[in-house]
Parts: C-alpha cells; structure tokens; sequence
C-alpha cells in the first residue's frame, strides 16, 4: 500500500475541492491503499465532476485499509467502488471510473439506453 | 455441552470435527481443517443449514468462533430460519462466538466502469474473521456473486485469490454452491474447492423423499463413498452412515425376561439375550403385540428403558389394548420408561425414518426398542430398501447392545417362515406364531424357530390370550396332529373322565376289601361267642358230673354206714 508520492487515500483530504455549503453532491470513493486502480479510479473522478457537476460536489474518499469498518455499511465488494450518497438514490459505481460514458450513465447525468 | 471429538476412523490430514451427527463418522472426523469445503445441492436440501449447524455446533461444542456470511439473507432472516432448528443465534452473536453478516449484492445498483478487484470483499471477510478470532467460516452462497458482478474474467481469479487468503489464515471454510445440471455446481465452483466436495440430494421415490448426503470428493482423507441418508428436524441435522457398520460388535451373555415364564423356560429357561435381536413373525391377529407387551413390561420391571417404534397404531390404542389382556403400560409410561413414537414410515421414507429412529434411540438410550411391525416398511415394491434398512437397524442396535424386538406379519398363504422381509438371518430369536385350524376353530399356536446360542424347546405350545395376559399351554399331539382349543379341552375331559373311572374303581375295592374284613370280623365274633356258650354249657355239666361224683361218694358212705361195714 504505502506508495507515498501520491497523496490520494486519506481521509482528512476528503474535502476537495472545498466544498460549499450547497453541496448538491456527495459521492464517496472506497479504495484500499494506493493502488494503480485506486488512483487511476480518483484522477478519472475529479475528470467528470469538473466537467459535469460544476463545482456543486464533494467527493470522501475512504481507504478500507485504514478504516475496514466502513466497507460494511455501503456493502463494498469491489475495489475501487463509487457511491453516490446524494443525490439520492444511492447509486454504485465499481471499476476504475474509466468508462466515462458508464460513469455518467451510473450516475445518472446520461439516460440509460 | 462438550463433546467428545469423534475418533477418526482413518487417520491423516488435520480435520475439524462438525459436531453434527453421523458425518463426523463417515468424513473420519470432520471437514479439512484451515481448507475449504464445498457443500453442493438443489434448492432446498439443506445447504445452509448444514453450514449453519456446522457454526452453531463449532461454538457450543468446540469452543471455535464462526463467521457466516450470507449473500442472500439477511441476518434476522437467518436468525429466524434457524431458530426452529434449536439454534438461538442472537444468544451466541452476542457472546461472539458467531457474527452474522449479510452481503447484499444487487446487479441493478452497479454500474461497472472498468478494472476492479474484489478486495474489499476480502477486506470485510479479514475484519469479521479477526474481530471474532473466527476458526469457521461459511459463504452462503458466494455463486450471488456471479449474479451481481459482471465481469467473470475478473470474478474467476478474484476467487482464486480468496480462496488463497482464506487458506492463509487457516479458517474452516464451508462454501455453498446451487447444483448446476452438468457441473456440480452451477458456476463451477469446485473448481476453487479442491478439497473436499459434498453432495446433498432431495429425492422423492414412491411418493416419499429422502435426503442423501455424499462425500464426492475429500483430498487427503479415504471417506465413506456412499450416498447416506440425512434428516433435518428439530435438532438439526442428523446423518446415518450405513455401511462404515462392522460385525465387531461385542455380545453379551445376560439373559433377559420375555415377560412370559412358560417362554423363558423354553427358551433354556432364561429368556433372551441382552442385546439380540427377536422376531416374532406371524399371520395377523396371533398376538404378535401382545408378546412385545409381555416383554415391554418385563423390561419395566426390571426398570429398563423401553423405546416403542408403533408403526401402525397409536399409543393410547396400544395402551387400551393391552389392558384387555390384563398388562397395563400407562404407569410405565407415566414413569418415562415406556416411549412410543408413533407414525407411518411411509410418512417419512425409509431411509428418514431410520435416521429418525436413531436419533430417538440416541436421545432415549433405551435397553429395549420394539418395533411393531417391520412389515410395514415395505410399500410396494420397496423389498430390498426395506430390508437393508432393517440390516442397518439391527446391526445398529446390536452396536449399542439394544435388545431388539421386532414383530413380522405374515400375508395370509404366504409361506409362514418366509418372512415378507428375508430378514431371519439377521434375527438371533425367532418365535413364530401360528394358526391351528382344527375342528371347526382357529387357535394360536407358538413355536421357537430358532435361537442362536441356546437349547430352545422344540415343542409346540398353545397360546392363549386370557385377561391377565398370555399364556402359553402344552398341546396334546394325537393320530390326527396337534390338539388345540375345544379339541384339546375335550381331549382333556376324557382324560378326566378316565381318572375318575379309574378313581372310582379304586375306592370300590378300597370299599369291598373292607367290607370282607368286616365279615371276617364278625365271624371271628359269632365263633367266639359260640365257643363262649359251648365252654359255658360244658363246665355246668362238668360241675353237675362232679357233684353227682360227689353225691355218689357221699351214698356209698351212707350206704357203708348203714350196713355197718368194715372199716377198711
């Protein structure tokens, strides 16, 4: 786990970008460790939310390995795997988020087919 | 409630007892330990019970902490499920010496975006194995996660690495898989398993199922290949192994009652073994019943444990029954040494019904189980089940040195000592009872056919049912065969008949004998009194000679006087 020149899993680095006080999103990354997925996973997020959510998001990011308690109440199976907390229904998201098309579709910012 | 870790029947690879009956015998002490097991099957035949009861039993008998994780139930459902089985989850979640998880997994909540892997699955299972120091562990059923993720490439070696995690940290592991139609299980799952494969089947043949349990495969280990049947109740599970059965039991000489002293001094004067099996076979109404009433009570007496399979009749029939014949069981009953267990085996199927059997035998620990009657085991053409489940029965019995009583009924016309079973070689005392139809009537008759290791009676005895119970009555054997019922009795009035003649005959003479002595009596009497008369007559007149010589005497001296004759 511990590859220290990306500073990606921790959890007091959760707010990023600081959020406002009208967040309209809450989507939360579970990762364990920096792995290659896991960063790739966090670039490829913060990539969509740039473009589609307009600043009105806040994104936690949960290492397992730190914290291997919370996996338990979002049912994390699969690492990486993206919730989204708000807007509700909560929606899951698991993969490296590469798929850009099915990370919109799986967060429903493009209709599914 | 500890319990003694079964000893292995084949030593080898470590393994880790399941606690659950009977398949501790025939894995040879359990499932491989730190490995994983597949437990494989149709929906419905008990996969996640056997993995529940090999947790649950893992806690309370073993002291080893267990992990269930349940891909489709939730806790509180499991909890619920497995109540009625006995087992109080909530009990042993909070001592944690068991932690239920559920992992929900639902295909229509994920959307897959690209690489993954199932690390936090193996997190999680890390954080319930170590927060519990957890020996055991299920997944039932892990195929869930075939259904909820897409990617099977990545599905397949992320298995394969958690099957190497949980090999690493030396848990037990039963994982559940659905029978698929080729394969063992539908996604292969034994592919991952190479261990040890076990097979759970739900078969219904004439109309009755039985659950089979079958050791597929156990690397490492030589285990019972046969298919054993398996029942679930409200114990939980129970397997019967019906083969691993040695003829090694050891035997005992002590003698015991059938309840009947005319019986038991056929049988050499002692009764039957301990621990043998009896049969009494024989066409219907006979008193079959009745002889397994005689020998239940006598068990009693003796303040043996009595165990009543009743395969046709209800006890309180049973009860009432008896009591025409003079033996009242209800005290016994009262008194915990009689118990029946009353049902149809068809209800169950044989294979179930014997393992309940055992079961009860195991929980009763009687000294004596009737049977009555074995015939009914067979329904329609299930001859050769029938009897190698009654092989399995009294070889089981005689293993825990039971004595066993069993009752036959014979078809009308068949050929009596053919029982409908073929079973007598497995029987050490045959009594055989029988009609004698002789002058206009029918009366039971009863014979010792056989008994291993004792000189028996080989008379036949008349058997009568009268209201103090049985009673057994020597038959008179004439020109035309045996002599029974009213035959006999007018068999027997002749005979009286003829001792009174005879007694009469006697007395006759007796009488005339004294008679004459009287007569000679009286004659000695009438002589003596006459000879008494005649002596009389004779001293009178010898008295009056005399005194004539006396008076002559005197004259002669008068005489003398007168003439003045010479003094001589």
């Amino acid at each position: 786990m511990g590859n220290k020149k990306v500073q990606v899993a921790k959890s007091d680095q959760i707010q990023d970008p600081p959020s406002n006080d009208n967040d309209n999103w809450v989507l939360r990354l579970y990762v364990a460790g920096q792995s290659p997925k896991a960063l790739t996973a966090f670039r490829n997020l913060k990539i969509i939310c740039e473009e589609q959510l307009n600043g009105k998001y806040r994104i936690e990011i949960i290492d397992l390995l730190l914290n291997p308690q919370l996996g338990r109440d979002d049912q994390i199976l699969a690492i990486p795997t993206l919730v989204r907390k708000l807007p509700e229904p909560v929606k899951k998201i698991i993969g490296d988020l590469s798929n850009t098309e099915r990370v919109l579709i799986g967060l429903d910012l493009l209709p599914r087919f | 409630m500890k319990r003694e870790p079964v000893q292995p029947l084949f030593s080898t690879l470590p393994k880790t007892a399941t606690g659950i009956q009977g398949l501790d015998e025939i894995t040879g002490g359990g499932l491989p330990k730190g490995r994983p097991t597949l437990v494989c099957g149709n929906a419905g035949c008990g996969k996640t019970l056997l993995a529940m009861e090999f947790l649950v039993r893992g806690a309370t008998q073993f002291n080893e902490p267990g992990v269930f994780m349940a891909f489709e139930e939730t806790e509180k459902e499991l909890t619920t499920n497995v109540a009625s089985l006995g087992f109080d989850l909530d009990e042993l979640s909070a001592s944690k010496m068991i932690l239920l998880e559920h992992i929900h997994i639902e295909r229509s909540e994920i959307e897959e975006t690209g690489e993954y892997d199932l690390e936090g699955l193996l997190i999680r299972l890390n954080l319930a194995i170590d927060s519990i120091g957890a020996k055991r562990l299920v997944l039932d059923t892990i195929e869930s996660l075939f259904a909820g993720l897409p990617n099977i490439l990545i599905l397949r070696a992320e298995l394969r690495r958690l099957f190497r995690f949980l090999k690493d940290k030396g848990v037990t592991v039963i994982i559940t898989g659905e029978r698929g139609d080729e394969m063992l299980t539908r996604q292969g799952l034994e592919e991952y398993v190479s261990d040890c494969v076990i097979v759970l089947d739900h078969r219904v043949n004439e109309q009755s199922s039985t659950r089979r349990l079958r050791i597929v495969k156990y690397r490492g280990s030589s285990h019972g290949t046969n298919e054993y049947p398996f029942l679930i109740d409200e114990t939980g599970f129970s397997v019967l192994p019906i083969t691993s059965v040695g003829l090694t039991h050891a035997v005992s000489s002590e003698r015991v009652s059938s309840g009947i002293p005319r019986l038991d001094a056929m049988l050499s004067g002692k009764g039957f073994f301990r621990g043998s099996s009896i049969l009494v076979s024989g066409t219907a109404g006979t008193g079959k019943s009745s002889l397994a009433a005689h020998f239940a009570s006598a068990a009693c007496l003796r303040e043996e444990r009595v165990l009543y399979f009743a395969l046709e009749e209800s006890p309180s029939q049973i009860l009432r029954n008896m009591r025409s014949i003079g033996i009242d069981q209800e005290p016994w009953v009262n008194k915990g040494l009689i118990k029946f267990h009353s049902n149809r085996p068809t209800f169950y199927g044989l294979e179930s019904y014997l393992t309940l059997m055992h079961k009860a035998i195991n929980d009763y620990k009687p000294e004596v189980v009737i049977v009555d009657p074995i015939s009914s085991f067979i329904v329609g053409t299930n001859e050769f089940d029938a009897k190698s489940m009654i092989m399995r029965m009294v070889d089981f019995l005689k293993i825990k040195g039971i004595t066993g009583f069993f009752t036959s009924l014979t078809g009308a016309g068949s050929d009596l000592e053919h029982t409908s079973i073929n079973i007598s070689s497995l029987i050490d005392t045959w009594l055989l009872l029988r009609d004698i139809e002789l002058g206009g009537e029918r009366n039971r008759g009863l014979y010792i056919l056989k008994s291993r290791g004792m000189s028996h009676s080989n008379q036949i005895r008349e058997f009568t049912l009268t209201d103090h119970g049985v009673e057994l009555l020597d038959v008179y054997v004439g020109p035309d065969g045996v002599l029974t019922g009213s035959a006999r009795i007018a068999k027997e009035a002749k005979e009286k008949e003829e001792k009174l003649l005879r007694q009469q005959e006697i007395e006759r003479k007796q009488l005339d004998l004294e008679r004459r002595r009287r007569s000679m009596l009286a004659k000695v009497a009438e002589l003596q009194d006459e000879f008494e008369a005649e002596k009389k007559e004779t001293l009178q007149a010898i008295t009056i000679e005399e005194e004539r010589i006396k008076s002559f005497q005197q004259q002669q001296v008068n005489l003398a006087r007168s003439r003045k004759a010479d003094t001589l």
